[in-house]
């Protein structure tokens, strides 16, 4: 299939490999940002296929596995409000808050729905004008222009049903936290693809200029990590610091300027808690004034107690890269995809979901 | 005398009922047994020797209609195949349904006269059946469930507990057709290439492949939850462990393009008209051509073999010439959000 085959092809992945073994002297410790690029990394087994010098780290990129449990425990109590039909991503619905999930608050009687698309859910809202809708706006730079498009459609056309609880999350926000954190140290960074098509590859010149590391966009594929595997080892053993584009054909210096206004329009960078990352300054998207009427935190001001973190749960830890999802002693042990104890092991792009189904042999 | 919409009447044992009896179940699956109303459908005694198989299943697939077929063929198909995995000749079909009230008594028509369609190709009669309805919203349009019953031939030994280190790991055509072109119907996603379901009643092939050569040790269709899921049943179930080359599975190039669009993964994807054989190797060729010179068998392929290492685990090698686990189905598919 074309725009996939060409990136899947072994003599390709073969070429690039020998390239990686060939220049790799010094040990290196590269974090994959991105949820995808771990499921993409385990799925097509290609760890086994690097030299041993080049460890990679998951990282905070899986936007199931950093919504904040306070964040769902206050979807969860909207859920329940007479009328409201909160409408999610799949994901979601089975992630456990302090107590039950979006799963069991539907199994209660709540009307939860799973959407693909932030416009299912204002076509729901269409379709039924007596109750509320409200969608779970989670995701990062790449889902929020969606909704924020949604929501200019839903402004357009006077669906007055409709809402946003956004806990939509900045990218760079996140490496920076890890970065300044210290608790990990990384030779160089695997920028998300898809959240680099929006922002742009400029938005990672931060790392090497502030942090002294090198950044590589990469795509999905597994000639597209490679190349952006060898991109990170070629700069690190010559000693050079800076972005560089693994991923051409969807990604620009500037990104997507249509993508980034809608964002802009809609939304105004605020404050936001990640699961195991903390409160961060700047590193979300609130839903700005003007249209506060399709904000849900406006319009359902729910109040939830204190949040709670699954016991002996390291999804946090893993989320920082600091930790291993084998090293948590709850991984395959009372924690499974069917029982998630944490949320790392609900999203398909979660690393504890990733490392037990794909498991190395 | 008929109304166009399933009514509760339909389903209160009255004139109605016997009305849709009549003119929809009768008049499209007749046979002797089923035509003699009884309230159990009574046959001749089998040869002695002969081992009846037995099994059930319900369909409420959603939408009723889809490409390549309908929760009617759905339901022949689904019960017909579960009696041929265990390599029995299917013989005989209940069926039951559950009507919401307000179904279209056309869609009702339309479906059941698919059935007919479709156990006429089996091979089997449908002899018995119930139909109830309840009230708009406790049901969605249509479920059916079928049951049947079977007779296994004397010297045919097909169980998932079969398989043995040394065996060979036979796939009957390209996976993911029915997965992909019920939820693209129901998504409403539409594509510019064809995307039809697989169903289809697999007996006919696995009588040509028992003909070929008896000694098939295992036999599953890889519905729900896909091939990944169904070898990982039958390594568990034998205890063995199975190692499967991804570059041998054929997937067509619509299943794949929409799973790359809908972030899914073909190896899970359901098919209902595939099967997954394991046989002796010495059989593998003998059957391998009998599958492929049957219509639910021309793209027949090998895609692994059965070990005595990682027993009920399934190990795949993937194109780039990695190993990774292919384990089971967790839960539902869900796209990526990013």
């Amino acid at each position: 299939m074309k725009y996939i085959d060409e990136f899947r092809n072994p003599e390709g992945v073969k070429r690039l490999l020998r390239l990686i073994h060939g220049r790799s002297q010094r040990p290196v410790r590269l974090m994959e940002f991105c949820g995808g690029h771990t499921h993409a990394i385990l799925r097509f087994g290609l760890r086994q296929l690097l030299p041993p010098t080049v460890q990679l780290l998951s990282g905070p990129g899986c936007p199931v596995c950093v919504t904040a449990s306070s964040d769902l425990d206050r979807a969860i109590a909207m859920a329940h409000l007479p009328g409201v039909i909160l409408t999610t991503f799949g994901d979601l619905v089975r992630v456990p808050g302090s107590a039950g999930s979006l799963q069991t608050a539907k199994a209660q009687g709540a009307d939860v729905r799973i959407v693909y698309s932030c416009l299912d859910a204002l076509a729901i809202a269409r379709a039924h004008p007596n109750r509320q809708v409200v969608f779970l706006g989670i995701g990062f730079e790449t889902t929020a222009p969606t909704v924020a498009a949604t929501i200019l459609q839903a402004k357009a056309d006077g669906v007055a049903n409709f809402s946003v609880l956004s806990l939509h999350k900045l990218t760079p926000a996140a490496a920076k936290a890890i970065l300044d954190a210290g608790e990990v140290h990384l030779s160089g960074i695997i920028g998300p693809g898809h959240v680099t098509t929006a922002i742009g590859s400029r938005a990672w010149d931060f790392l090497p200029r502030d942090y002294g590391i090198p950044c590589a966009i990469a795509g999905f594929e597994p000639l597209d990590i490679l190349q952006a595997i060898y991109s990170l080892v070629d700069m690190i053993e010559g000693d050079a610091q800076a972005v560089s584009n693994a991923y051409t054909r969807s990604v620009r210096p500037e990104g997507n300027h249509v993508a980034q206004q809608m964002i802009q329009r809609v939304f105004a960078v605020a404050a936001a808690e990640w699961r195991g990352l903390g409160d961060l300054p700047d590193s979300g998207l609130s839903v700005r004034t003007e249209y506060a009427p399709f904000d849900a935190i406006y319009r359902f001001p729910v109040q939830v107690g204190p949040s709670q973190e699954p016991k002996g749960c390291r999804c946090g830890e893993v989320l920082r890269g600091i930790a291993e999802p084998s090293q948590c002693r709850l991984f395959a042990q009372g924690c499974s995809p069917e029982h998630p104890v944490g949320p790392c092991m609900v999203s398909s792009e979660g690393a504890c979901a990733a490392y037990l189904q794909y498991g190395e042999v | 005398m008929f109304e166009d919409i399933v009514l509760l009447a339909h389903g209160s044992g009255g004139k109605l009922t016997r009305a849709l009896i009549h003119e929809v179940f009768a008049k499209h699956l007749a046979n002797p047994l089923l035509s003699k109303c009884d309230d159990a459908a009574v046959w001749a005694a089998l040869p002695s020797g002969a081992r009846l198989a037995l099994t059930t299943d319900s369909y409420v697939v959603q939408p009723i209609f889809f490409p390549g077929g309908d929760i009617g063929k759905l339901s022949i198909c689904g019960t017909v195949n579960d009696l041929a995995m265990v390599g029995a000749r299917p013989l005989y079909l209940t069926a039951a349904f559950i009507l919401e009230e307000g179904l279209p008594l056309a869609d009702l028509e339309r479906i059941v006269v698919s059935m007919a369609s479709t156990a006429c190709e089996a091979q089997v009669e449908v002899v018995a059946g119930d139909t109830k309805v309840v009230d708009n919203g406790a049901a969605d349009q249509i479920f059916i469930s079928t049951a049947g019953v079977g007779v296994v031939p004397a010297g045919i030994h097909i169980s998932g507990d079969n398989a043995q280190p040394g065996d060979v790991i036979l796939l009957s055509g390209p996976i993911g057709m029915h997965g992909l072109a019920v939820m693209c119907q129901r998504e409403g996603l539409h594509f510019s290439f064809p995307l039809e379901s697989d169903c289809a009643p697999l007996n006919g092939l696995v009588e040509a492949m028992l003909r070929s050569d008896s000694r098939i040790h295992c036999l599953r269709d890889p519905t729900r939850g896909g091939l990944a899921t169904t070898l990982n049943e039958l390594a568990v179930q034998s205890g063995v462990g199975f190692e499967i080359d991804e570059e041998s599975i054929p997937v067509p190039h619509s299943v794949q393009a929409a799973c790359e669009l809908l972030g899914l993964d073909p190896l899970y994807a359901a098919n209902e008209g595939k099967l997954v054989a394991i046989v002796p190797p010495h059989a593998q060729e003998s059957i391998l051509a009998a599958m492929r010179s049957h219509p639910y068998g021309q793209g027949a392929a090998v895609i692994g073999c059965v070990t005595s290492s990682h027993p009920g685990r399934v190990v795949l090698r993937t194109k780039l010439g990695s190993s990774r686990l292919l384990d089971m189905l967790s839960g539902a598919q869900l796209p990526r959000i990013c």
